[in-house]
């Protein structure tokens, strides 16, 4: 579904990503995972075009996103969660995921995909007059997830989900993610949480520095020396 | 001085009446100012624009008088739209002092432009509406009439605001200006699209006004300070804020106008603006 092929990025003189190459097949959900400052939430931000990759192609369902305007991608099926769920604070939830439904495709389906994300998350359903910057942490992570579903993404960027939040929360976040995977969405997810998000997915990128080090199956990874030394203190 | 005095009370609703259009110009500029982050110190001059507008078309031209209001509100609309596109828009980034003179120049401009196409002479699109008399008290049909299609616009902005997605993505964009591509929102798209509500605001005062006044090329200096220190006094990009203060201010000129002398209404509202600075310098309900 989405393919990144060599795809080198920075900002100014600072190179953050080195031909990174990595895939994510639909129906699957994958993760990225690395250290702070590895070139994670970089990496999203190229796909979503954000920022343009400086070489390398990125293609989804095998059009390519090259010369596509960042409010168009979109449009491609791409929707990204990004980093610390950026709510428009001063709204009420409810507008919150009305902005998630603005382009033209997806208004046409804005009842039925608010009916759909309210059964994911009651919660959000109870609260949707209230205003986003007054919800908890685990709330506001649900609002921002649900205003990505409102555009009727086939795959979901996640920008570390669980960042910032109580580990009692972190918990119900990992859970929510497992559950929006079996939804049918394909997930590609960016955590420094590694040995909880490796129980959600299939597959696993290890980005360091900019590069990838290390890609398989969440088992794979789990059972890797390099991941058991450097990351999970086994 | 009894104590109900029927003339106090007649100040009193004129200056209801003429809070209402206040209100309106000071709603257009705190739109703005609230959305693009940029003040349009030239705001009244696109009113004058507007108001040479329906001269033109319905004097000149000779087109009914609802059309030719409806095309001076398209006209500076579209003017609005230009005005951020050219202007604005390259200035964007720059320091926020660059942003106000550019649209100090932009005042002159259109000042010394009107100057030179419409000469300084007066117009009055000669409609003259009665005065209602009611109770005693007599009220101008004009501004009565103002106060409510003001209301009205008012109304329909918020509708639209809090109705439609347009509005939404216009109260979001303020907040967070560098996620909306990842809503699929084209930010300037939505920056022109407010940019001419703004403007058609304007259009829509210079039609309530074009009733009341003559036209003359510095008729935006009447109501330009004026616009520019309600939107102040409620909180710069507060539209509940500047609605308010609009009243507040419109009580003082007419009313004070009323107790003392016409031109103490002004020395007094003024003063008042002065005093709220040092006392709330934030606005009435302002926080940034």
């Amino acid at each position: 579904m989405l393919n990144l092929a060599a795809v080198s990025a920075g900002y100014g003189g600072f190179q953050a990503l080195f031909e990174v190459s990595l895939e994510v097949k639909a129906g699957e959900s994958v993760a990225v995972i690395g250290p702070n400052g590895a070139g994670k939430t970089t990496l999203l931000r190229v796909i979503s075009k954000l920022i343009d990759a400086r070489s390398g192609e990125i293609s989804m369902e095998g059009r390519p996103l090259e010369n596509v305007p960042s409010y168009e991608v979109i449009g491609y099926g791409i929707a990204h969660v990004p980093e610390n769920r950026r709510l428009f604070a001063k709204l009420s939830v409810e507008d919150n995921l009305r902005m998630g439904a603005f382009i033209p495709a997806a208004r046409a389906k804005y009842a039925e995909r608010l009916e759909f994300v309210y059964s994911l998350f009651p919660r959000m359903r109870e609260r949707r007059h209230q205003i986003a910057g007054t919800l908890s942490g685990g709330e506001q992570q649900m609002c921002a997830i649900g205003r990505a579903l409102m555009s009727g993404p086939k795959l979901l960027l996640l920008d570390e989900p669980s960042a910032g939040l109580a580990p009692v929360v972190v918990q119900s976040i990992f859970e929510l993610v497992r559950r929006i995977c079996k939804e049918g969405y394909t997930v590609l997810i960016v955590e420094q949480n590694i040995r909880q998000v490796l129980k959600v997915v299939h597959r696993a990128y290890l980005l360091e520095t900019g590069r990838i080090r290390l890609s398989g199956t969440s088992a794979e990874l789990l059972d890797s020396d390099l991941i058991k030394k450097a990351y999970l203190g086994l | 001085m009894e104590f109900f005095d029927i003339f106090l009370l007649e100040a009193v609703i004129n200056g209801l009446l003429l809070g209402g259009v206040l209100a309106l110009l000071a709603l257009g500029l705190n739109l703005i100012f609230g959305v693009i982050d940029v003040v349009w110190i030239c705001y009244a001059e696109l009113v004058m624009i507007g108001m040479y507008a329906v001269y033109y078309t319905h004097n000149v031209f000779g087109w009914p008088l609802w059309l030719a209001m409806l095309v001076a509100i398209l006209s500076v609309a579209a003017l609005g739209a230009v005005l951020h596109q050219f202007v604005i828009r390259p200035v964007l980034a720059a320091e926020p002092i660059n942003q106000l003179l550019v649209t100090g120049g932009v005042l002159f401009f259109l000042q010394a432009a009107a100057t030179l196409v419409f000469g300084v002479e007066f117009r009055n699109i000669g409609v003259s509406l009665p005065a209602l008399q009611f109770g005693g008290m007599y009220l101008s049909f004009a501004r009565l009439i103002a106060f409510l299609v003001a209301l009205g616009g008012m109304v329909g902005v918020y509708l639209f605001l809090t109705r439609t997605y347009v509005g939404t993505a216009i109260r979001a964009i303020s907040q967070d200006r560098a996620i909306m591509p990842l809503m699929g929102v084209n930010a300037n798209r939505i920056f022109v699209i407010t940019s001419a509500l703004g403007g058609g605001l304007a259009g829509l005062a210079a039609c309530l006004l074009v009733l009341q006044y003559d036209i003359h090329p510095a008729i935006g200096l009447t109501f330009g300070p004026i616009t520019f220190i309600i939107v102040v006094l409620g909180g710069l990009g507060n539209m509940l804020g500047g609605f308010i203060a609009a009243f507040i201010f419109a009580q003082f000129i007419s009313v004070g106008g009323y107790v003392l002398h016409i031109e103490w209404g002004y020395v007094l509202a003024f003063l008042f603006f002065i005093a709220m600075m040092f006392w709330r310098p934030q606005g009435i309900l302002g926080g940034k």
